[in-house]
Protein backbone atom coordinates (compact mmCIF):
# COMPACT_ATOMS: atom_id res chain seq x y z
CA UNK A 1 0.00 0.00 0.00
CA UNK A 2 1.13 3.52 -0.76
CA UNK A 3 1.44 6.07 2.09
CA UNK A 4 -1.77 7.80 0.88
CA UNK A 5 -3.75 4.55 1.10
CA UNK A 6 -2.34 3.89 4.57
CA UNK A 7 -3.41 7.39 5.68
CA UNK A 8 -6.90 6.83 4.23
CA UNK A 9 -7.15 3.49 6.05
CA UNK A 10 -6.14 5.01 9.39
CA UNK A 11 -8.44 8.04 9.07
CA UNK A 12 -11.54 6.10 8.08
CA UNK A 13 -11.02 3.29 10.59
CA UNK A 14 -10.95 5.90 13.34
CA UNK A 15 -14.04 7.65 11.91
CA UNK A 16 -15.83 4.31 11.67
CA UNK A 17 -15.42 3.63 15.38
CA UNK A 18 -16.26 7.21 16.45
CA UNK A 19 -19.49 7.48 14.44
CA UNK A 20 -21.85 7.37 17.42
CA UNK A 21 -25.17 8.83 16.35
CA UNK A 22 -24.65 8.02 12.67
CA UNK A 23 -22.56 9.33 9.80
CA UNK A 24 -23.39 13.05 10.01
CA UNK A 25 -21.59 13.36 13.35
CA UNK A 26 -18.18 12.58 11.84
CA UNK A 27 -18.37 14.95 8.84
CA UNK A 28 -16.41 17.75 10.60
CA UNK A 29 -13.57 15.39 11.53
CA UNK A 30 -13.55 13.93 8.01
CA UNK A 31 -13.38 17.47 6.57
CA UNK A 32 -10.63 18.45 9.01
CA UNK A 33 -8.55 15.42 8.00
CA UNK A 34 -8.94 15.56 4.22
CA UNK A 35 -8.99 19.38 3.85
CA UNK A 36 -6.83 20.80 6.64
CA UNK A 37 -4.46 18.03 7.71
CA UNK A 38 -3.79 16.28 4.37
CA UNK A 39 -4.96 19.02 1.95
CA UNK A 40 -6.29 16.50 -0.54
CA UNK A 41 -9.06 18.95 -1.57
CA UNK A 42 -10.59 22.35 -0.75
CA UNK A 43 -13.45 22.77 1.75
CA UNK A 44 -15.65 23.68 -1.21
CA UNK A 45 -14.80 20.47 -3.06
CA UNK A 46 -15.55 18.49 0.09
CA UNK A 47 -18.99 20.12 0.35
CA UNK A 48 -19.65 19.38 -3.32
CA UNK A 49 -18.85 15.71 -2.71
CA UNK A 50 -21.11 15.64 0.31
CA UNK A 51 -23.90 17.08 -1.86
CA UNK A 52 -23.35 14.50 -4.61
CA UNK A 53 -23.50 11.72 -2.04
CA UNK A 54 -26.75 13.12 -0.64
CA UNK A 55 -28.28 13.05 -4.13
CA UNK A 56 -27.45 9.35 -4.48
CA UNK A 57 -29.72 6.62 -3.07
CA UNK A 58 -28.96 4.42 -0.07
CA UNK A 59 -27.30 5.06 3.28
CA UNK A 60 -26.07 8.63 3.74
CA UNK A 61 -22.35 8.04 4.16
CA UNK A 62 -21.46 7.54 0.52
CA UNK A 63 -19.31 10.69 0.68
CA UNK A 64 -16.68 8.28 2.04
CA UNK A 65 -16.56 6.45 -1.29
CA UNK A 66 -16.21 9.73 -3.21
CA UNK A 67 -13.37 10.95 -1.01
CA UNK A 68 -11.49 7.69 -1.56
CA UNK A 69 -12.07 7.91 -5.29
CA UNK A 70 -10.95 11.55 -5.49
CA UNK A 71 -7.79 10.95 -3.44
CA UNK A 72 -6.58 7.60 -4.81
CA UNK A 73 -8.89 6.25 -7.55
CA UNK A 74 -10.28 2.71 -7.33
CA UNK A 75 -7.77 1.51 -4.70
CA UNK A 76 -8.90 4.54 -2.67
CA UNK A 77 -12.55 3.50 -3.00
CA UNK A 78 -11.73 0.00 -1.79
CA UNK A 79 -9.61 1.17 1.16
CA UNK A 80 -12.00 3.89 2.41
CA UNK A 81 -15.06 1.64 2.02
CA UNK A 82 -13.46 -1.22 3.96
CA UNK A 83 -12.02 1.10 6.60
CA UNK A 84 -15.25 3.05 7.09
CA UNK A 85 -17.78 0.21 7.08
CA UNK A 86 -15.66 -2.74 8.29
CA UNK A 87 -14.77 -1.85 11.90
CA UNK A 88 -18.26 -0.59 12.90
CA UNK A 89 -19.80 -3.69 11.31
CA UNK A 90 -17.47 -6.00 13.23
CA UNK A 91 -18.46 -4.21 16.45
CA UNK A 92 -22.14 -4.67 15.56
CA UNK A 93 -21.62 -8.36 14.81
CA UNK A 94 -19.81 -8.90 18.10
CA UNK A 95 -22.28 -6.86 20.15
CA UNK A 96 -25.27 -8.77 18.82
CA UNK A 97 -25.04 -11.51 21.46
CA UNK A 98 -24.01 -9.26 24.33
CA UNK A 99 -26.95 -6.92 23.56
CA UNK A 100 -29.47 -9.40 24.99
CA UNK A 101 -27.67 -9.16 28.31
CA UNK A 102 -27.07 -5.42 28.54
CA UNK A 103 -30.00 -3.80 26.71
CA UNK A 104 -32.19 -3.55 29.84
CA UNK A 105 -29.39 -2.51 32.21
CA UNK A 106 -29.84 1.00 33.63
CA UNK A 107 -26.32 2.06 32.57
CA UNK A 108 -27.14 1.34 28.91
CA UNK A 109 -30.09 3.76 29.00
CA UNK A 110 -27.99 6.37 30.82
CA UNK A 111 -25.05 6.14 28.41
CA UNK A 112 -27.39 6.47 25.45
CA UNK A 113 -29.13 9.49 26.99
CA UNK A 114 -25.76 11.15 27.61
CA UNK A 115 -24.81 10.68 23.93
CA UNK A 116 -27.87 12.58 22.62
CA UNK A 117 -26.51 16.12 23.28
CA UNK A 118 -23.23 15.09 21.62
CA UNK A 119 -25.07 13.98 18.48
CA UNK A 120 -26.99 17.27 18.38
CA UNK A 121 -23.79 19.33 18.77
CA UNK A 122 -21.88 17.34 16.16
CA UNK A 123 -24.64 17.38 13.54
CA UNK A 124 -25.03 21.14 14.12
CA UNK A 125 -21.26 21.49 13.61
CA UNK A 126 -21.51 19.50 10.36
CA UNK A 127 -24.33 21.75 9.17
CA UNK A 128 -22.36 24.91 10.01
CA UNK A 129 -19.14 23.78 8.30
CA UNK A 130 -20.86 22.49 5.15
CA UNK A 131 -22.96 25.68 4.92
CA UNK A 132 -19.92 27.94 5.30
CA UNK A 133 -18.11 26.11 2.51
CA UNK A 134 -21.16 26.18 0.23
CA UNK A 135 -23.28 29.31 0.60
CA UNK A 136 -20.78 31.87 -0.70
CA UNK A 137 -23.19 33.57 -3.14
CA UNK A 138 -26.45 35.19 -2.07
CA UNK A 139 -28.71 32.86 -4.06
CA UNK A 140 -26.97 29.81 -2.61
CA UNK A 141 -27.54 31.18 0.89
CA UNK A 142 -31.23 31.65 0.01
CA UNK A 143 -31.48 28.03 -1.24
CA UNK A 144 -29.84 26.75 1.96
CA UNK A 145 -32.18 28.80 4.18
CA UNK A 146 -35.36 27.84 2.31
CA UNK A 147 -34.44 24.13 2.23
CA UNK A 148 -33.54 24.21 5.94
CA UNK A 149 -36.95 25.67 6.88
CA UNK A 150 -38.91 23.49 4.43
CA UNK A 151 -37.09 20.34 5.57
CA UNK A 152 -37.77 21.16 9.21
CA UNK A 153 -41.38 22.37 8.94
CA UNK A 154 -42.91 20.45 6.04
CA UNK A 155 -43.13 16.77 5.22
CA UNK A 156 -41.44 16.98 1.82
CA UNK A 157 -39.23 14.16 0.57
CA UNK A 158 -35.55 15.30 0.78
CA UNK A 159 -34.98 14.35 -2.85
CA UNK A 160 -37.52 16.99 -4.03
CA UNK A 161 -35.68 19.65 -2.03
CA UNK A 162 -32.33 18.62 -3.54
CA UNK A 163 -33.84 18.65 -7.04
CA UNK A 164 -35.37 22.09 -6.45
CA UNK A 165 -32.01 23.41 -5.22
CA UNK A 166 -30.23 22.00 -8.30
CA UNK A 167 -32.86 23.54 -10.64
CA UNK A 168 -32.66 26.99 -9.05
CA UNK A 169 -28.87 26.68 -9.16
CA UNK A 170 -28.96 25.76 -12.87
CA UNK A 171 -30.53 29.14 -13.73
CA UNK A 172 -27.33 30.76 -12.48
CA UNK A 173 -29.33 33.63 -10.96
CA UNK A 174 -27.52 35.23 -8.04
CA UNK A 175 -24.28 33.30 -8.56
CA UNK A 176 -21.46 35.75 -9.46
CA UNK B 1 -29.20 -14.92 -1.29
CA UNK B 2 -32.58 -13.60 -0.19
CA UNK B 3 -30.79 -11.30 2.28
CA UNK B 4 -28.45 -10.11 -0.46
CA UNK B 5 -31.25 -9.30 -2.91
CA UNK B 6 -33.39 -7.67 -0.25
CA UNK B 7 -30.65 -5.29 0.86
CA UNK B 8 -29.49 -4.72 -2.73
CA UNK B 9 -32.99 -3.42 -3.46
CA UNK B 10 -32.98 -1.29 -0.33
CA UNK B 11 -29.67 0.28 -1.39
CA UNK B 12 -31.09 1.22 -4.76
CA UNK B 13 -34.40 2.76 -3.70
CA UNK B 14 -33.53 4.24 -0.35
CA UNK B 15 -33.36 7.96 -1.11
CA UNK B 16 -32.94 10.27 1.87
CA UNK B 17 -34.65 8.41 4.68
CA UNK B 18 -34.04 4.68 4.43
CA UNK B 19 -35.49 3.77 7.82
CA UNK B 20 -39.22 3.55 6.90
CA UNK B 21 -38.29 1.52 3.81
CA UNK B 22 -36.09 -0.79 5.86
CA UNK B 23 -38.98 -1.37 8.25
CA UNK B 24 -41.31 -2.27 5.37
CA UNK B 25 -38.77 -4.68 3.86
CA UNK B 26 -37.63 -6.40 7.05
CA UNK B 27 -40.91 -6.59 9.00
CA UNK B 28 -43.82 -6.34 6.57
CA UNK B 29 -42.57 -7.97 3.37
CA UNK B 30 -39.88 -10.50 4.33
CA UNK B 31 -40.87 -11.22 7.94
CA UNK B 32 -37.19 -11.52 8.90
CA UNK B 33 -38.06 -9.88 12.23
CA UNK B 34 -41.30 -9.09 14.05
CA UNK B 35 -42.16 -5.58 15.23
CA UNK B 36 -40.63 -5.98 18.71
CA UNK B 37 -37.43 -7.60 17.37
CA UNK B 38 -37.04 -4.78 14.86
CA UNK B 39 -37.37 -2.06 17.51
CA UNK B 40 -34.98 -3.96 19.76
CA UNK B 41 -32.34 -4.43 17.07
CA UNK B 42 -32.66 -0.82 15.94
CA UNK B 43 -31.94 0.21 19.54
CA UNK B 44 -28.65 -1.69 19.37
CA UNK B 45 -27.78 -0.15 16.00
CA UNK B 46 -28.40 3.36 17.32
CA UNK B 47 -26.29 2.66 20.39
CA UNK B 48 -23.24 1.46 18.43
CA UNK B 49 -21.05 3.58 16.12
CA UNK B 50 -21.89 3.53 12.40
CA UNK B 51 -24.96 4.24 10.30
CA UNK B 52 -28.17 2.76 11.72
CA UNK B 53 -29.27 1.07 8.52
CA UNK B 54 -25.83 -0.37 7.76
CA UNK B 55 -25.62 -1.75 11.27
CA UNK B 56 -29.14 -3.15 10.92
CA UNK B 57 -28.19 -4.92 7.68
CA UNK B 58 -25.11 -6.40 9.37
CA UNK B 59 -27.10 -7.49 12.45
CA UNK B 60 -29.84 -9.19 10.39
CA UNK B 61 -27.28 -10.90 8.14
CA UNK B 62 -25.37 -12.07 11.22
CA UNK B 63 -28.53 -13.34 12.90
CA UNK B 64 -29.45 -15.61 9.99
CA UNK B 65 -26.15 -16.64 8.40
CA UNK B 66 -23.33 -15.56 10.71
CA UNK B 67 -20.35 -13.52 9.45
CA UNK B 68 -20.95 -14.51 5.82
CA UNK B 69 -24.54 -13.29 5.97
CA UNK B 70 -23.36 -10.05 7.59
CA UNK B 71 -20.82 -9.45 4.81
CA UNK B 72 -23.34 -10.26 2.07
CA UNK B 73 -25.89 -7.82 3.53
CA UNK B 74 -23.33 -5.05 4.01
CA UNK B 75 -21.94 -5.45 0.51
CA UNK B 76 -25.44 -5.53 -0.98
CA UNK B 77 -26.57 -2.33 0.71
CA UNK B 78 -23.53 -0.26 -0.31
CA UNK B 79 -22.96 -1.68 -3.83
CA UNK B 80 -25.53 0.32 -5.81
CA UNK B 81 -25.06 3.64 -3.96
CA UNK B 82 -21.27 3.37 -4.42
CA UNK B 83 -21.69 2.92 -8.18
CA UNK B 84 -24.11 5.88 -8.36
CA UNK B 85 -21.91 8.30 -6.40
CA UNK B 86 -18.85 7.42 -8.46
CA UNK B 87 -20.86 7.99 -11.66
CA UNK B 88 -22.05 11.37 -10.32
CA UNK B 89 -18.49 12.18 -9.24
CA UNK B 90 -17.07 11.51 -12.70
CA UNK B 91 -19.77 13.67 -14.30
CA UNK B 92 -18.90 16.44 -11.87
CA UNK B 93 -15.15 16.33 -12.56
CA UNK B 94 -15.28 15.62 -16.32
CA UNK B 95 -17.87 18.12 -17.55
CA UNK B 96 -16.82 21.36 -16.00
CA UNK B 97 -19.10 23.83 -17.83
CA UNK B 98 -20.66 26.86 -16.10
CA UNK B 99 -24.20 25.40 -16.20
CA UNK B 100 -23.14 22.23 -14.46
CA UNK B 101 -21.11 24.23 -11.94
CA UNK B 102 -24.19 26.33 -11.14
CA UNK B 103 -26.40 23.26 -10.86
CA UNK B 104 -24.02 21.46 -8.51
CA UNK B 105 -23.66 24.66 -6.45
CA UNK B 106 -27.46 24.72 -6.06
CA UNK B 107 -27.48 21.04 -5.15
CA UNK B 108 -24.75 21.58 -2.56
CA UNK B 109 -26.63 24.54 -1.06
CA UNK B 110 -29.78 22.40 -0.77
CA UNK B 111 -27.79 19.55 0.83
CA UNK B 112 -26.44 22.04 3.39
CA UNK B 113 -30.02 23.17 4.08
CA UNK B 114 -31.13 19.56 4.64
CA UNK B 115 -28.30 19.09 7.11
CA UNK B 116 -29.48 22.17 9.03
CA UNK B 117 -33.04 20.78 9.10
CA UNK B 118 -31.69 17.44 10.43
CA UNK B 119 -29.81 19.27 13.18
CA UNK B 120 -32.99 21.20 14.11
CA UNK B 121 -35.09 18.00 14.20
CA UNK B 122 -32.75 16.10 16.49
CA UNK B 123 -32.42 19.19 18.71
CA UNK B 124 -36.18 19.26 19.41
CA UNK B 125 -36.14 16.61 22.20
CA UNK B 126 -33.49 18.51 24.20
CA UNK B 127 -34.90 22.03 23.74
CA UNK B 128 -36.11 22.29 27.34
CA UNK B 129 -33.04 20.67 28.92
CA UNK B 130 -30.52 23.45 29.65
CA UNK B 131 -27.72 21.04 30.60
CA UNK B 132 -28.12 19.01 27.40
CA UNK B 133 -28.15 22.25 25.38
CA UNK B 134 -24.95 23.36 27.13
CA UNK B 135 -23.21 20.04 26.28
CA UNK B 136 -24.39 20.27 22.66
CA UNK B 137 -22.98 23.84 22.50
CA UNK B 138 -19.63 22.69 23.92
CA UNK B 139 -19.36 20.03 21.20
CA UNK B 140 -20.36 22.59 18.56
CA UNK B 141 -17.75 25.14 19.67
CA UNK B 142 -14.98 22.52 20.00
CA UNK B 143 -15.60 21.01 16.56
CA UNK B 144 -16.99 23.82 14.37
CA UNK B 145 -15.31 26.91 15.89
CA UNK B 146 -12.05 25.68 17.43
CA UNK B 147 -11.72 22.83 14.87
CA UNK B 148 -10.36 20.46 17.51
CA UNK B 149 -9.81 16.78 16.60
CA UNK B 150 -12.83 14.56 17.35
CA UNK B 151 -11.15 11.83 19.44
CA UNK B 152 -9.74 14.03 22.25
CA UNK B 153 -12.92 16.14 22.20
CA UNK B 154 -15.01 13.02 22.82
CA UNK B 155 -12.57 11.74 25.43
CA UNK B 156 -13.10 14.91 27.48
CA UNK B 157 -16.72 15.82 26.76
CA UNK B 158 -18.45 12.38 26.87
CA UNK B 159 -17.46 11.70 30.51
CA UNK B 160 -18.45 15.29 31.34
CA UNK B 161 -21.80 14.79 29.61
CA UNK B 162 -22.41 11.56 31.54
CA UNK B 163 -21.48 13.13 34.86
CA UNK B 164 -23.75 16.15 34.50
CA UNK B 165 -26.75 14.36 32.92
CA UNK B 166 -26.71 11.71 35.66
CA UNK B 167 -26.39 14.30 38.37
CA UNK B 168 -29.29 16.27 36.86
CA UNK B 169 -31.42 13.11 36.61
CA UNK B 170 -31.00 12.32 40.29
Amino acid sequence: MTPVLVSLAIIFTQLSLLAFGGGNTILPEMQRQVVEVHQWMSAQEFSAMFALAQAAPGPNMMVVTLVGWHVAGWPGVLVTTLAKFGPSSIVTGLALHAWERFKDKPWRVKVQAALVPMTVGLVAASAALITMATAHEWMLAVITAVVAIAGFRLRIHPLWLLAAGALVGLTGIGQG
Amino acid sequence: MDLFLGFLGLGMIGFGGVLPLAHRLVVEKKHWLNEAEFTDLLGLCQFLPGGNILNLAVAIGMKFHGPRGAMASLFAIIAAPSAVVIALGSIYTRFNGPHLQHMFAGLAAAAAGLLISTALKIAVPIRRKPIAILIACLFFVAIAVLRLPLLPTMAVLIPLSMAVTWRAAR
